[in-house]
């Protein structure tokens, strides 16, 4: 019931109120930052910045988080299949194992394409 | 459920107590001192000595480094406060909360001992349990991506971007290959999970109750192959060696948190290790039997059996008894922790190609087969 | 007071739903309906919907929105902040705007309270995540097959798009 979350706002408010007074605390306590040039540029080891600071960055990085995605949408279905399985499976619905099975050769159709496609080769 | 105003402040002050108790007293202690030992276990393995000197102050006595911790935390708070005048302000002191917290906030689904005075160990008993651990652990990006766009520097930035597709690749497997115990169970929580493992065996050590059926040894196949998934891809996504590509040094300097300096750049690095203990609390939770530990007893009248210490019995028995549970509870993640600290030390660093096949094409697709490997022995062995 | 936590979590969602809108900074926005995305898992959640708030959490804000922020650290945000409003752009979601009030308007005109009353929940915990599986595999067993299709028609998507080269 809603009761049993209780605890986890408790628990959220703890930690993050944790996290933002050890930041106040190291404010009033550390020594005040002094600037200088240097300081304020970002570190390239040693050699002063080049370029952008923000590069473009390969399209495999977005390949990963679509797919991810999609598989993910994947594995949240398992869990309430997980849940009733031995059920179905007690009250002799088989069907329960075929549908899961289905579905995932799918989406494994949609895996293989994309592996031979080479949209998980991160050689290339 | 309306009149809650009324009724409760039992239960809202004892799990007040609770969370307080766990975040205090158990776990940034817990986390300064794996710390040490990282340091203390790294010197032995690479020959040297390792903190060792830092002991009471004024006096001769190192006690072996133990008062290191506190002097780290001393100096994180006295440090320079540095926020340089090329990042992003507000983001940038944004991000180490936002990485610290959820690793903090994972704990409370966690049930880390069993009864005490007749409170249930667990600071939030939810039905959904390891739903809710995947979906905090999967906000836990955001800190790692703000840092690195916030900080407006190549490596930074670079390491966050590297650190969130490695984190979201491995929670892919880290979801999946769990399945196969919620397939045995049929429950998400995990205060079930330790129950049913302490009545009926662990679920890698199935030797009482309905652990020495026929099924079960079956089943053990496909829970080691989770087992073994399940553990890899929690190094993957706490970026510890040999999956620490996001602040690889040779490469990335420190990655995300290369601009951040003093309590900062702490946060972030108690936030790592307190990701490592929620990770290891989980894998104790799901396969090693939570808080529970067979007593190999003899009697009489029952021979030889193993026996359960039970927190919930009345008077001092149930109170010594809830006090070991979770004394034998924070044991097994301690042993665990040493043992992530000693891969650290042992194996050399992946490449991102070798770590993206690991997780997309080898893991990915083992735990796809023993779910359904899992599956058919249920079906066919119901 | 539990009563109390749905109309405090619709307020956060309706809040930073608002900003979401009014933000300049897209980084800003995105977080924005992080938070926003939160506050509706809290609002499922205060409802006695724990397996739709716990999905919206893993699903909406964790895959999804990174994938937003991803594509937001490639845009020039300078530039993003310094742009103007275009004046078709904003009269035409106005417009928009305006239809959806309308017909939510038309809609509720013919609604009456109490008509049809929600059955009670059951007794004792609610178990919301057996109850979709029962469900899900028992009744609506050809829906989740076409959603497995579904996804594999944006698998290929996702391939095919991020392979195309450009002219």
């Amino acid at each position: 019931m809603i009761k049993d979350y209780l605890p986890i706002l408790i628990q959220a408010v703890v930690a993050i109120g944790f996290a933002a007074s050890a930041l106040v605390v190291s404010i009033i306590l550390g020594k005040a930052g002094k600037r200088n040039p240097t300081k304020d540029t970002a570190y390239e080891c040693g050699m002063l910045p080049e370029g952008n600071a923000q590069p473009r960055f390969s399209v495999k990085f977005y390949q990963v988080a679509m797919l991810f995605i999609l598989f993910d949408i994947e594995i949240v279905f398992m869990y309430p299949w997980a849940v009733v399985f031995r059920e179905f499976v007690r009250a002799h619905h088989p069907v329960i194992f075929w549908s899961m099975l289905s579905f995932v050769s799918i989406l494994t159709v949609g895996y293989v394409y994309a592996i031979k496609k080479g949209a998980l080769d991160w050689k290339k | 459920m309306n009149d809650f105003l009324g009724i409760d402040w039992f239960f809202l002050a004892t799990s007040l107590a609770k969370t307080l108790g766990i975040i205090f007293l158990v776990v940034l202690p817990m986390v300064s001192y794996t710390v040490y030992a990282e340091r203390r276990i790294s010197a032995l393995i690479q020959d040297r000595l390792g903190p060792n000197r830092t002991g009471i102050p004024f006096t001769n006595i190192h006690m072996e480094g133990l008062g290191q911790p506190i002097a780290d935390a001393v100096k994180f708070l006295l440090k320079e406060d540095l926020t340089p005048a090329h990042v992003n302000t507000f983001y940038f002191w944004l991000a180490p909360c936002l990485a610290m917290a959820p690793s903090l906030l994972t704990l409370s689904v966690i049930p880390f001992g069993s009864w005490l005075f007749g409170v249930p160990m667990v600071i939030a008993n939810v039905n959904i349990g390891i739903l809710f651990v995947f979906a905090i652990a999967s906000l836990s990006v955001y800190g790692i991506v703000l840092a690195g766009w916030s900080s407006n520097s190549k490596y930074s930035f670079l390491g966050g971007v590297r650190s969130t597709s490695q984190m979201i690749s491995y929670e892919l497997s880290l979801g999946l290959s769990v399945i196969p115990l919620f397939l045995l169970l049929g429950k998400l929580n995990l205060v079930d999970i330790v129950d049913y493992q302490a009545r009926n065996g662990w679920l890698l050590l199935p030797l009482w109750g309905e652990g020495l059926t026929l099924r079960r040894w079956l089943l053990l196949i496909p829970l080691l192959i989770s087992f073994v998934v399940f553990t890899i891809s929690i190094f993957a996504e706490t970026n510890r060696l040999p999956f620490d590509l996001p602040e690889a040094e040779t490469e990335l300097v420190a990655g995300y948190h290369t601009e951040y300096s003093s309590m900062k750049f702490a946060l972030f690095f108690l936030g790592e290790y307190a990701a490592m203990i929620t990770g290891s609390s989980l894998i104790v939770t799901l396969f090693l039997g939570g808080w529970h530990l067979p007593i190999p007893w003899w009697s009489s009248g029952a021979g030889f059996h193993f026996a359960l210490v039970d927190g919930a019995a009345p008077g001092i028995p149930g109170i010594l008894g809830g006090l070991f549970n979770i004394a034998t509870f924070f044991g097994k993640v301690a042993v665990l922790l040493a043992f992530f600290i000693w891969v650290r030390w042992t194996l050399p660093r992946f490449r991102y190609d070798q770590l993206m096949r690991l997780g997309w094409i080898f893991f990915f697709e083992i735990a796809l087969v023993n779910i359904f490997l899992t599956a058919g022995i249920l079906f066919y062995l119901p | 007071m539990s009563s109390l936590l749905p109309w405090l979590f619709s307020a956060i969602m309706l809040g930073f739903a608002c900003a979401v809108v009014l933000n300049r900074n897209p980084v800003a926005s995105a977080l924005s309906l992080v938070v926003s995305f939160l506050a509706l898992a809290g609002l499922y959640v205060s409802l006695n919907a724990f397996f739709i708030g716990v999905i919206q959490v893993l699903v909406y804000a964790g895959a999804i929105m990174v994938l937003f922020l991803f594509i937001i650290m490639l845009l020039d945000l300078k530039a993003e902040e310094r742009r103007t409003l275009n004046t078709t752009a904003t009269l035409g979601g106005l417009l928009v705007a305006a239809i959806f009030v309308c017909e939510l308007f038309s809609v509720l005109r013919h609604f009456h309270k109490g008509s049809l009353p929600f059955p009670p929940l059951a007794a004792g915990p609610l178990d919301d995540v057996r109850g979709v599986g029962t469900m899900l595999f028992s009744n609506y067993n050809l829906p989740f097959q076409v959603i497995g299709a579904l996804i594999l028609v944006a698998t290929v998507g996702v391939v095919v798009l991020s392979k195309r080269e450009l002219k």
